[in-house]
Parts: structure tokens; C-alpha cells; sequence
């Protein structure tokens, strides 16, 4: 019910700017996702989407350095 | 996938569990908060990877499994009547009430549509002007916002048939009802990921403070999970009891506030009545008064609801932690996926499916 994923802005419409709307891309599957809540989206950037809306973008620099500290938390073992 | 992969990735986990064996050295128990981790941690096996010592407690965080059956009841006497669309997240199909489910008044002839977003609803009551178009609106924080602009949008683009059924909890009030329980056993908690992606964080540091109880804010991916873990044993075996940020690759402290606007545009906060758990104060959100003409409660006369939950279900105790779905009686037997007695056999992130499906 809460699942949200990490998808892929393809392409933005801001016909309407009280309901602006984006392609988004799962994985390859594109659906029409609302972006009226993302401080300044940009097409290439990822957000995450829930029911149809995206929740937020993802801070990639922050995904990154999760990543790399927690491999380097086995090297030092 | 970007952003998903990388959180699956096998030596991560193992790293993650190889840290969280090495610093256990006491019993703890945590729970995790929401049902799409519970999901998770059935589907990856994750309590496998945990040392003994560390038991997982499945909590309450799943609007499938929380909503009161009167408001199913409820749902089931709507999408019965005359020249009604009832539109709903396909979770709800299934949920049981006293006597019906979604999907059985739809093979006797009621019009239910699945929808995947709020925003098809609108589609569906612009397409059927003559129809009154009703959706079901539920689920926690993370998803009030978006059944809030389907509203928002209703009238502005001056739809008279489009209606929603709101059954809405939050997390915060919850965390509250559960370490208030004296009897309670949590010793920390998994803060849900997706519901701070919208509310942000700022609402847990006087739970934190109040219940001397560590919460950590935890993705739903695997290496997520297991960080989270990590993050609330270090506190614990050290002591210390704070609020910790783990999924800050899109949860930050406030939150986002456009989508908050969003909420509480349409909705005030109530009191709200669990299923299987009981009233909760403050615990959830309903329509606005000044948005009443929106509210499928008001709109549809179904008179009085009596309600009986089944004797033999123990989803209370499941959802309060209390109890193991295993330890249900009916479990496997009476109720099963196909033929669910209560709630959180039904939604896939309820606690005594994800049991049935990956144990
Ligand atoms: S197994 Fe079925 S009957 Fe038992 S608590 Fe879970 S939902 Fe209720």
C-alpha cells in the first residue's frame, strides 16, 4: 500500500501548472506521474513514486556515499 | 534498476548482518513499523540474517489491515447501489467485511473499478458524468496527500459526481498507543521511510524523548532494512536513545511541505478507530467541513452498521506485536490468502500473509 519506487523523469508537461505532470520510467515501463510537490524537477533526474504522485527526488550525491561507506564497512574487517 | 539494485546488493546484506552480529550482545526486540518493511523482511528472509538475540515485532503499518470494518461495510453498501463507479487501490479488492468483499458485490453486479492512482478516479468521473464516481481514499500519511488533490482537483474542475470514502491513519499516535502499553516489549523502532518522505521527521523527537526509545527512519529495500537494524542496536547495546535519519536519500526533517499543504487543505486531524486495535486519539485525518460536498460519508445515507469481527481472528494482538501470525489458530487453516478471516491475511504487506507466503 505504501510502496514507493525510484523512477526515471523521461519527459515534463507543464501545460497546467496546477497539476503538473511527467513520463516517468520503472525500469522501462513508463506511467504519467504528478511532479506538483518537486522543488524544480529536471528531466534525467530520479524521484520517488507512490500512487501516481512523486514523494520527493532522490538525492543521488546521498545515495551514492550510503553506498560507498557501507562497502567499505567490510573492507576494514 | 538505479536505486533499487544497489540496495539488494548481496555483500552489502552481508556486510550489514556481519556488523549487527558483532555488536549484539543482549536481547532486543524492534519493531518495524510498516508493513511494506514486514513485506521485505519476510520476502528476503531477513530475520535469518539476524543474530538470535534480535527479535523483529511486526507493527500495526498497514491502512489495508487497519481500516475499521464498518468503513468496509461501509465501501460494500456504496458500490451496491444505483448509478455508482466505485473506484479503489486494488489492496482493498479483497479485504473481507462482516460479510462481502469488494470483489464479491463487483461479480454480483456492482460497478468496482481498480485504479492505481487517485488521479484515474477524476478520469473515471469525468468520463461518467451521470455517474456518481466514488473512491475509496485510505492509507497513512504517505498517501493522503494525493487522495487530498484528487479533491482539490474535483473542484476545480467543478466535478458534482466525484466523492471520496476516507479512512485515513497516521504513524505518530500509533508509536504513542504502543509504548504507552505497559505491556509492551519494543525496545526500538523502524520509523516508516515513505511516511517521512512526506511528513518529515520532526514529529518523532518527542516520542524519542518521552519513551527513552530509539527510532531510526528506515527505507524498504534490504540493505535499508538491515542498516535500520543496525543503526537502532548500536544505540541501544551504547546506551543512547535518539532519532536517526537512515533512508536520507529522500527523507528530510520537515518533509515536503507542498504535499502537507496538500493534506491539511482537505483534511483535520480526528480521533480514529483501528481495526483489530481500537480507537486511537488523534490518530487520524477527516474531510474538512468546507469540503463536505466531497465527502462520500456525507453525500450516501447507509444507515446503521452493526459489526462483528470474526471470534477466531486475532489480528489485534498480530498487529499490536503481541502475537506471531503462527500462533493464530486459524492460521494456514480456516484463513488463508484465498480465503482470508481478517485483514492482514489479505493485503500483501499485512503481517499473517507475508507469514503465509514466505515462511
Ligand atoms: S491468521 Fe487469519 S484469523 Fe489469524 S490473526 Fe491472521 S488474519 Fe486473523
Amino acid at each position: 500500500m505504501c510502496l514507493a519506487i525510484p523512477g526515471k523523469i523521461i519527459s515534463i508537461n507543464d501545460n497546467d501548472p496546477d497539476l503538473i505532470m511527467a513520463k516517468v520510467s520503472f525500469a522501462g515501463v513508463t506511467k504519467d506521474i504528478c511532479l506538483q510537490w518537486i522543488d524544480d524537477p529536471k528531466v534525467g533526474e530520479y524521484v520517488l513514486a507512490h500512487v501516481g504522485f512523486a514523494l520527493n527526488k532522490i538525492d543521488e550525491e546521498d545515495a551514492n556515499e550510503t553506498i560507498k561507506l557501507l562497502r567499505e564497512m567490510g573492507d576494514i574487517n | 534498476m538505479k536505486h533499487l539494485n544497489e540496495y539488494r546488493d548481496s555483500t552489502l546484506v552481508k556486510n550489514l548482518s556481519n556488523k549487527i552480529a558483532e555488536i549484539t550482545t543482549r536481547n532486543w526486540s524492534i519493531m518495524e513499523i510498516c508493513g511494506g518493511q514486514t513485506h521485505s523482511i519476510m520476502k528476503y528472509n531477513l530475520e535469518e540474517l539476524l543474530p538470535d538475540k534480535i527479535n523483529l515485532i511486526h507493527g500495526p503499518g498497514c491502512p489495508v489491515c487497519v481500516t475499521p470494518l464498518e468503513k468496509i461495510d461501509k465501501a460494500l453498501k456504496i458500490a451496491s447501489m444505483e448509478n455508482v463507479i466505485f473506484t479503489t487501490f486494488g489492496d482493498m479488492m479483497r479485504v473481507p467485511g462482516s460479510r462481502d468483499d469488494l470483489l464479491s458485490v463487483k461479480a454480483d453486479g456492482a460497478d468496482v473499478r481498480m485504479v492505481y492512482s487517485p488521479l484515474d478516479a477524476l478520469k473515471v468521473a469525468e468520463a461518467n458524468p451521470d455517474k456518481k464516481v466514488v473512491f475509496f481514499a485510505v492509507g497513512f500519511e504517505t498517501t493522503s496527500p494525493a487522495n487530498a488533490v484528487s479533491v482539490i482537483e474535483a473542484k476545480r474542475r467543478g466535478l458534482q459526481n466525484y466523492s471520496i470514502l476516507a479512512s485515513h491513519v497516521l504513524v505518530p499516535p500509533a508509536i504513542e498507543a504502543l509504548l504507552s502499553d505497559q505491556t509492551s516489549e519494543i525496545d526500538g523502532f523502524l520509523a516508516a521511510g515513505h511516511v517521512c518522505t512526506v511528513m518529515g521527521y520532526n514529529e518523532y523527537y518527542p516520542l524519542v524523548e518521552k519513551f527513552k526509545t530509539p527510532i531510526v527512519v528506515s527505507g524498504f529495500e534490504p540493505v535499508d532494512i538491515l542498516q535500520g537494524i543496525y543503526l537502532v542496536t548500536k544505540q541501544l547495546e551504547e546506551n543512547r536513545c535518539e532519532l536517526e535519519n537512515q533512508y536520507s536519500r529522500v527523507v528530510t526533517k520537515d518533509g515536503n511541505i507542498i504535499a502537507q499543504n496538500m493534506i491539511f487543505e482537505v483534511f483535520e486531524i480526528s480521533d480514529m478507530k483501528w481495526r483489530g486495535i481500537g480507537e486511537i486519539p488523534q490518530s487520524g485525518f477527516r474531510i474538512k467541513d468546507n469540503y463536505a460536498k466531497f465527502d462520500a460519508e456525507k453525500i450516501f445515507d447507509v444507515g446503521d452498521i452493526k459489526v462483528n469481527e470474526p471470534e477466531n481472528c486475532i489480528a489485534g494482538e498480530v498487529l499490536q506485536g503481541k502475537k506471531k501470525p503462527m500462533e493464530c489458530a486459524a492460521f494456514g487453516k480456516e484463513c488463508n490468502p484465498e480465503h482470508p478471516l481478517g485483514a492482514p491475511m489479505v493485503s500483501t504487506e499485512g503481517a499473517c500473509a507475508a507469514y503465509f507466503h514466505y515462511k
